[in-house]
Parts: C-alpha cells; sequence; structure tokens
C-alpha cells in the first residue's frame, strides 16, 4: 500500500517536481551569493545615521528598506528623478538602480507558479503537498527495507538504482521535507487560508511642529540598521504625518518633529511565523540552510530518474494477467506470493489455464486478501518461500489479514521452492496449515514444486483437474532469459587426486566476426551470478562470479558434481567452446563500502567471488581470508594468485584448512575458532563478514562464528540484518 | 468589464444603480514596460476635501500586498469589505486596465478625484501616481503618472 502510494504518484508528478525542485535549488544559491556580494551593515551604524545620509542626497526619499536579499535600499521621488537606489550602509551613498535580474525573476516565477499566475501557484502548492507525502512515504519505506526506523541509517545495498535512490533519498528527506512544508505555509498564505494580519495601524495624533532632521530623531537614533526592515517618511505636504519604523518586533510610529514613539504595534505570533517560515523557506539571512535545501532539492531529478527505473523494473517483473475478473464475480481466486516475481509467471499460467476452462478467474498478490476473495466458492494459493522459511515479499501480510477475515472457501496450495533448502516451502505450508484450521476444505492436498519444475507443476495440474472435473493442461514455459553467447578462454583444472574436481573456466566475449574486435562483456562485478543454460535443457544454473567485468574476463570455478547435467558439461567444455549465459545481479552479497575489514570465509569452489573481491582490492583495505579445501597439493584453488595478492598487499592474511592432508587435517571453521581473539577484534572494528560455500560449510562456519562475536554483545542475526554478516550459499 | 456594484454604491453612493441619474465611465490604464511582475493597481475617489469615498476597483487579488498601495491603505483602511467583489488580476508590465462603471450623475464636475496607487514586487510604491478629477473637461484626456502608469484615462 505504502509502495503504491509512493510509486506511481511519484513517476506522475516527478516532472513537475523536478522543476519545482530545480529552480528551487537554483535560486538556493542566491542568498550566499547576496551575502557574497552585499557589503556589510556596520554594527554600530543606527537607522537615524543612514537615514540622514541617504536625505542629504535625496530629500524626495520615501522609503528604505533593508531587503531579504540583504541589500539596503531607497526609494525617493524628487523633480525629475524617481526611482530606487541601492544604498551602501556604510557611506549611505548611492550604488546604482536596484533590480532584480530578469534571470532571478523568471526562476522565481517558474518555481512559484509555472509562469501560470494563480492557477499555477495552486499547481506548485500541491506539488509541495506531494513532496511532503513523498518524502514521508519514502521514510517509512526505506525504514522498512532496511529494518525499522532505528536502522535508518544503515548503509542501502541492493542494485546501483537502489542504492542511489535510497542514499539520495535519505540525505535529502529533510531539506525535502522542510521546503515542501514550508511552501506550503506560504502557498496558504497565498490564498488567504492563513488568518490576515489587518493593516490597520493604531490612531495617534502628531505633535504637529516643524520637521526635525531625521538624524536626530531618538526612536531613530535607538534602532541599529541592521535590524532595520523598512523606513517609510512622511508625506512633506502633509504636517500631521509621521514616520513608520518596521523591524522584526513590530511597527513604530514616530512623530517627525519629536523623534517620540507615538505608537507601538508589535509584531504578532503569525508574523514571527511568517518570517521564519519565510526564512526556512528562501534561506534568505540563512544562507548554509539555503544551500542544505538547494542540494536537497537537486537530489529531485535523480531521485525521479531512479524511482522510474524501480517502477519500471517491478512493473516489468509482474506478468500481465489477461482476463482476471473481479474478485466479487470470480468462482475461482488465485492468490500469489512471491518474492523474485517467478511464481506470477505459474499464476498466469494457471490463470489461462481454468479462464479456458470456463472458469472466472481473479488472480491478486496474497497481500491483497480480502473477504472478497474469501467469498469465492475455490481458492488456490501458490506461495513461495523466501529465506528460512519466511513470507515472500508479496505474502507477508497474508497470515495476519487472513486471520481477521471470514470465509471459508474449498482450497488447494501450491508451494514453490528448492528442495536443497532446509526449510523447502516452510511458508506454504504454514498458509496450507492456517487454511486448513480454519475449516476449508481441501480441493487437492498440499504440493511442492522443487526449482520451478514445469513437470511437477503440470501434474498439480492433472490432479486440480481431476478435482475440478475437467482436464486441466499446465503447459508452463518460464520465460527464457535473454542469454548471450560466451568463449571459453582458459580452463584449469584441480582436486582430481582428492575426487572433487574443481575448475576454474574463464571466458571472453566472442569476437566481432568481421572486424576481429574483441567484443564486449555485459557488466557485473565479483559475487554477482551468471546464469548458464546447458544445452537442451530450459533450466539455468547459476554460478557466482570471480571477476568483474572491468578484469576483461568473466571466470567462475565449477566443482563437477556426479550426474549434474550443467557441471559436466561445463568440464567437458574445451577453450573456443561457446555457451549460452546471462548476467543477474547479486547486490546483497557483495562488501560493504568504506575502509572496514573484510573476513571473507569459504570452502572448495566458493572461493571464486571471494578471489574476486581480493582481486579488485586495489585500495589495499584490509582483507583477511579463510578457505579451506581436500589437500594442499592438489585443490589450493588460485594458489599463486593468492601470493601475489599478499605480496601487493590486496590480501592481508590468508589462512587455509585442508581436510584431507595427513599433517594437521582441518576444516575452514577449526582456523575460525582457533582465530577467535583475531576475528573478535576485527568485527568490534566494525569487519563485515562474507561467506560463500556450500551449505554444511556455512552451517559450520556459522557454530564457530557465534562464540567469537557474542562477547561483543552481539549475533549472527543482528550482523546478519545490517548487512555485516552476508552469505552466498549452495 | 461592465460594473454596476451595489455594495459599494450604498457605502460610498459612487456608483448609481438607477441608470437614469448615472453616467457610464470608462477609466483605462495603461502601464508603461517596466519589465517586471505584475503590478498591483487601485483605483479609489476622494472628494473635494480630499476625505475617501470609495474605491472603484482593486487589481491585484492578495490582500498581504495591499499594504504596499500606501495611500489607498491610509484612506480606506485597508478593509477587506472596501474591495469585496471588485477585485482582479494583477496588471503585467505593458498592459492595459479597463473599467466602466455607471457613475451617479452627482459624483460628476462636483470636486471629486480619482486616485491610482501602484506597486510592484521589487519595484516601486507609488501612492497616487495619479491624481485626476472627475470632470466632464477632463473627459478622454490622457494623463501620465509619476510611477508605473504610461496614460490615464476617463472618459463619460
Amino acid at each position: 500500500m505504502l509502495r503504491r502510494l509512493h510509486g506511481l504518484p511519484g513517476i506522475v508528478l516527478a516532472l513537475a517536481l523536478t522543476v519545482t525542485a530545480v529552480t528551487g535549488a537554483v535560486l538556493s544559491v542566491q542568498p550566499a551569493l547576496d551575502r557574497a556580494a552585499a557589503p556589510a551593515i556596520p554594527a554600530a551604524t543606527s537607522v537615524a545615521d543612514l537615514a540622514a545620509q541617504v536625505a542629504a542626497r535625496h530629500p524626495g526619499v520615501s522609503v528604505i528598506r533593508l531587503r531579504a536579499d540583504g541589500s539596503l535600499t531607497a526609494a525617493f521621488d524628487e523633480d525629475g528623478a524617481r526611482g530606487v537606489e541601492q544604498i551602501d550602509p556604510a557611506t549611505g551613498a548611492g550604488l546604482g538602480p536596484y533590480a532584480v535580474s530578469e534571470t532571478t525573476r523568471f526562476i522565481t516565477n517558474l518555481h512559484r507558479s509555472f509562469l501560470s499566475g494563480d492557477a499555477g501557484r495552486a499547481a506548485a502548492a500541491i506539488g509541495a503537498l506531494a513532496m511532503l507525502g513523498l518524502s514521508v512515504s519514502g521514510v517509512a519505506l526505506l525504514a522498512r527495507r532496511l529494518g525499522g526506523a532505528g536502522a535508518l541509517l544503515r548503509p542501502v545495498r541492493g542494485t546501483p538504482a537502489q542504492r542511489w535512490h535510497g542514499e539520495l533519498g535519505r540525505l535529502a528527506a529533510l531539506g525535502l521535507l522542510l521546503s515542501s512544508l514550508t511552501g506550503l505555509w506560504m502557498s496558504a498564505g497565498t490564498f488567504g487560508l492563513l488568518p490576515e494580519a489587518q493593516g490597520t495601524s493604531p490612531a495617534v495624533t502628531a505633535s504637529g511642529g516643524a520637521p526635525a532632521p531625521v538624524g536626530t530623531l531618538a526612536t531613530l537614533k535607538a534602532v541599529k540598521l541592521q535590524d532595520l526592515r523598512e523606513l517609510s517618511f512622511p508625506d512633506p505636504a502633509d504636517p500631521a504625518d509621521v514616520f513608520t519604523l518596521a523591524t522584526a518586533e513590530g511597527e513604530r510610529v514616530v512623530d517627525a518633529a519629536t523623534g517620540a514613539t507615538l505608537a507601538l504595534k508589535p509584531a504578532t505570533a503569525l508574523e514571527r511565523v511568517n518570517d521564519l517560515v519565510r526564512m526556512l523557506h528562501t534561506g534568505r539571512r540563512a544562507w548554509v540552510l539555503g544551500l542544505f535545501l538547494g542540494l536537497a532539492s537537486a537530489a529531485v531529478p535523480v531521485l525521479g530518474g531512479t524511482g522510474l527505473v524501480l517502477w519500471l523494473r517491478r512493473r516489468a517483473a509482474r506478468p500481465r494477467i489477461a482476463a482476471n475478473v473481479p474478485a466479487r464475480s470470480a468462482d475461482t481466486v488465485i492468490l500469489v506470493g512471491s518474492e523474485g516475481n517467478s511464481t506470477w509467471g505459474f499464476a498466469g499460467t494457471l490463470h489461462a489455464a481454468l479462464t479456458a476452462a470456463g472458469h472466472k478467474v481473479h488472480t491478486a498478490a496474497m497481500n491483497d486478501v480480502s473477504s472478497a476473495h474469501l467469498a469465492a466458492p475455490r481458492l488456490l494459493v501458490l506461495a513461495a518461500t523466501y529465506g528460512e522459511g519466511a513470507a515472500p515479499q508479496s505474502a507477508r501480510h497474508f497470515l495476519a489479514r487472513l486471520a481477521r477475515l471470514p470465509g471459508r472457501p474449498a482450497v488447494a496450495v501450491l508451494g514453490f521452492g528448492d528442495r536443497s533448502f532446509p526449510h523447502f516451502c516452510r511458508f506454504a505450508r504454514a498458509v496450507a496449515d492456517a487454511l486448513d484450521a480454519r475449516g476449508c476444505p481441501q480441493i487437492v492436498p498440499m504440493k511442492r514444486v522443487d526449482r520451478r519444475s514445469a513437470q511437477e507443476f503440470a501434474q498439480w495440474g492433472r490432479d486440480l483437474g481431476a478435482a475440478l472435473g475437467h482436464d486441466l493442461v499446465l503447459a508452463y514455459m518460464a520465460e527464457p532469459p535473454k542469454t548471450m553467447p560466451l568463449v571459453l578462454a582458459g580452463r584449469e583444472l584441480y582436486g582430481e587426486a582428492v575426487g572433487a574436481p574443481v575448475a576454474i573456466l574463464r571466458f571472453q566475449a566472442p569476437s566481432d566476426p568481421r572486424t576481429g574486435a574483441p567484443g564486449r562483456l555485459p557488466a557485473f562485478e565479483a559475487g554477482d551470478l551468471v546464469g548458464i543454460l546447458p544445452p537442451g535443457d530450459v533450466m539455468p544454473r547459476f554460478y557466482s562470479l570471480g571477476s568483474s567485468a572491468r578484469d576483461g574476463i568473466l571466470e567462475i570455478c565449477v566443482r563437477l558434481r556426479e550426474g549434474g547435467l550443467c557441471s559436466s558439461f561445463l568440464h567437458a567444455l574445451q577453450p573456443g567452446a561457446t555457451i549460452d549465459a546471462f548476467i543477474r545481479e547479486n547486490p546483497a552479497f557483495r562488501p560493504a563500502k568504506g575502509r572496514a575489514p573484510l573476513i571473507l570465509i569459504g570452502a572448495g569452489a566458493g572461493i571464486g567471488p571471494l578471489a574476486g573481491f581480493v582481486r579488485a582490492n586495489a585500495a589495499g583495505r584490509p582483507v583477511h581470508l579463510y578457505w579451506g579445501g581436500r589437500s594442499a597439493a592438489s585443490d589450493f584453488l588460485y594458489e599463486h594468485e593468492l601470493a601475489q595478492h599478499l605480496a601487493e598487499r590486496r590480501l592481508t592474511t590468508l589462512r587455509t584448512a585442508f581436510s584431507r592432508d595427513p599433517d594437521g587435517s582441518a576444516y575452514v571453521q577449526d582456523r575460525i575458532a582457533a582465530d577467535a581473539p583475531r576475528l573478535r577484534e576485527l568485527v568490534r572494528q566494525g569487519a563485515q563478514i562474507l561467506v560463500c560455500g556450500g551449505r554444511d560449510m556455512a552451517e559450520a562456519v556459522t557454530r564457530a562464528l557465534e562464540p567469537v562475536v557474542r562477547p561483543l554483545g552481539l549475533d549472527l542475526p543482528t550482523l546478519k540484518s545490517s548487512g555485516r554478516y552476508v552469505e552466498d550459499v549452495y | 468589464m461592465k460594473l454596476v456594484l451595489p455594495a459599494v454604491a450604498a457605502t460610498a453612493t459612487l456608483l448609481s444603480p438607477v441608470l437614469a441619474e448615472a453616467r457610464q465611465v470608462t477609466f483605462e490604464t495603461t502601464l508603461k514596460n517596466y519589465g517586471g511582475n505584475g503590478a498591483y493597481v487601485v483605483l479609489y475617489v476622494t472628494d473635494a476635501s480630499g476625505a475617501y469615498k470609495g474605491t472603484l476597483w482593486m487589481a491585484g487579488g492578495k490582500a498581504k500586498y495591499h499594504r504596499h498601495l500606501s495611500d489607498w491603505q491610509r484612506a480606506s483602511g485597508g478593509r477587506a469589505t472596501e474591495i469585496d467583489g471588485i477585485t482582479g488580476a494583477s496588471v503585467g508590465s505593458g498592459k492595459t486596465l479597463k473599467i466602466t462603471l455607471d457613475l451617479a450623475d452627482a459624483m460628476i464636475d462636483a470636486g471629486y478625484k480619482v486616485h491610482v496607487d501602484t506597486a510592484v514586487e521589487d519595484g516601486m510604491d507609488n501612492p497616487s501616481e495619479v491624481v485626476a478629477p472627475l470632470a466632464a473637461s477632463a473627459s478622454g484626456k490622457p494623463v501620465a503618472g509619476r510611477g508605473y502608469v504610461k496614460s490615464f484615462t476617463v472618459t463619460f
């Protein structure tokens, strides 16, 4: 809901907000420039001093103003000469006519009203309201993403667009909140929505005596020039007229003959608030704040652009459901719980097949569950599982909502997951149990689909069709990823002697067939994944990348698995042979920015991305690598390269453990346990831990690390949630 | 624009609701090309002794800027009721404000004067920059203002 409030309105309003924000950013520089350009006001000078100097040159002076932009001006009207002149506050000398530049005026009007009068002012006010909403919802979304309001300052992880949007948004939010709130206040004033201070001055009677020289008037002598807002002179033709002197405190009426204050109208609370709001919005008389607000505004176009990218990406990932009938008239409701949107593809296939079989089908996200969904006769739930059995993104609120809603439709639950994970389809199980507990009859028992298997999905379809009394053919075709050809440039084979063959494979982009120029690799970083389609198969297998695109090669470590379709294919590959591959970003598994130490832990082929991180560490940040193999003689992957990295200080320390070496066989977790005090000190210094390798190794490492961090008052879940403990486990 | 405004007529006896005793009067105010934001322009009437009698038209809708029309502000007290229903948009640089009203016959050649105050943001405030008699002899003769008014013409 929050996301919907933030996303689409943000996109729609981005252009208008960009105009307002960019013009605001341009204007924000003005107070700093004005401050540099405007002559300083001597602290000792009084209003009377300056007024006398000006009156000496301009007998027809009518108003002296100290404007918000810091310039001191005098308006005068004499025989044949009228105008507004800028005044040097030190000497009272004229500095030429005062005029706001045409450019500033244009930008100001664009900022205030899109150059379109009151309609434009109203639009700008709506824009300010939208900006306020976007700032608040954006901060709330970011807090949710980072794990609560207390976690708002943690590093933002994700794709570059997500990082830019999150980091910049967080920096700009305060400024944008201030700008939009004060902008709204000023709009309210412009449209008369705030109570207007009445302009009537208290009735006073001037002494009527002969006017004294302005420099001698006591009240004007008592007010410092730097506190002046406006001094209006009496009409020379009217002996009963008076001076009015406006300061932040209020307006004084001053007798032209005696110099006494005849009346003081103190500034109302509202006027003071208005003054403060104007200062906070324009940065006038607060140039540092102005520059800060300007920077925040300058971030708006970038936020709009990255927001558009994020929105389009999320939209593209969710397949469109054709012929989605309204929930109230549907006989079958499909609810989808998906993390990466792949489950939506299955839902689309199911939706189409049921519609073809004559059902009225409505498909929605599990989070959107309502009483209308539960009022339908049949409910089909397709649910993925996230992480260690948690609810996926589009189903996070499902169980809580379900508990509050009535209705007992007949149900069938289909779970999607990966059998190799310990909590295979745990969330789907939980959903099935919850539906069972409320007494929903089962159409077919809950079934689990392993790794998006089209065959298992089709089988479930046949079972479902049998229960519904008609044929149901679910021909799910995974959206084939866009692949590119890669050519094997080199391979090194390790570990054959110890029965665990691991190949380091290096690929290049194919060279141009006509010119022979080397091809370009797609963008990727070490730790990202490459998906490889073995010939004749539609299911890609993913491998962690050990290099970045900058290295000019794409490098992976592949352990040969018995009967493994893809690993057998890759191990049999000869230099010059071609594969079909695509890149999948894995931004969660990447060293955090900064100089904090890195602790890299891996075993076997898991060294691939870790070696890539070391290779990329040209800055010499402290990096400590723990790695376990079988035999130093046979499967010490990257042995020579790591020695060179140690010499070049890309790698600070290397601890290896070999499980089959006759002298001192050990596992990587043994090295961790032995190094506990050193590792604890590194974690205390803010080290980030990155683990890559098999699931068993990762669990053993977890057990070894818990006692390391516990004395620091930390635990691994805490480190995980702040991105200081990340895993790439298979 | 044609205006018959009972509210003003009642308070200031300027405008006649009875057409038989009234005359149509056109006030045309053309501004100079001063090159700034739209000008606030107010037209109001004083009697032979200089006392304020009522406002004819206020060009410029934001009350918070009305204090810059200082003669009008002082004379009228700046009350919102003075300009209720006779307020329009501010007048752009080089543009003309033309208003037509039915004015009571008794107002003409009786010493009444029309004042024009103008003000522009970041520019000058020009109280009473035009003061023109409501006299038949002055009909159709343009006068220049001291500030932003290039010409001001009253036509009976």
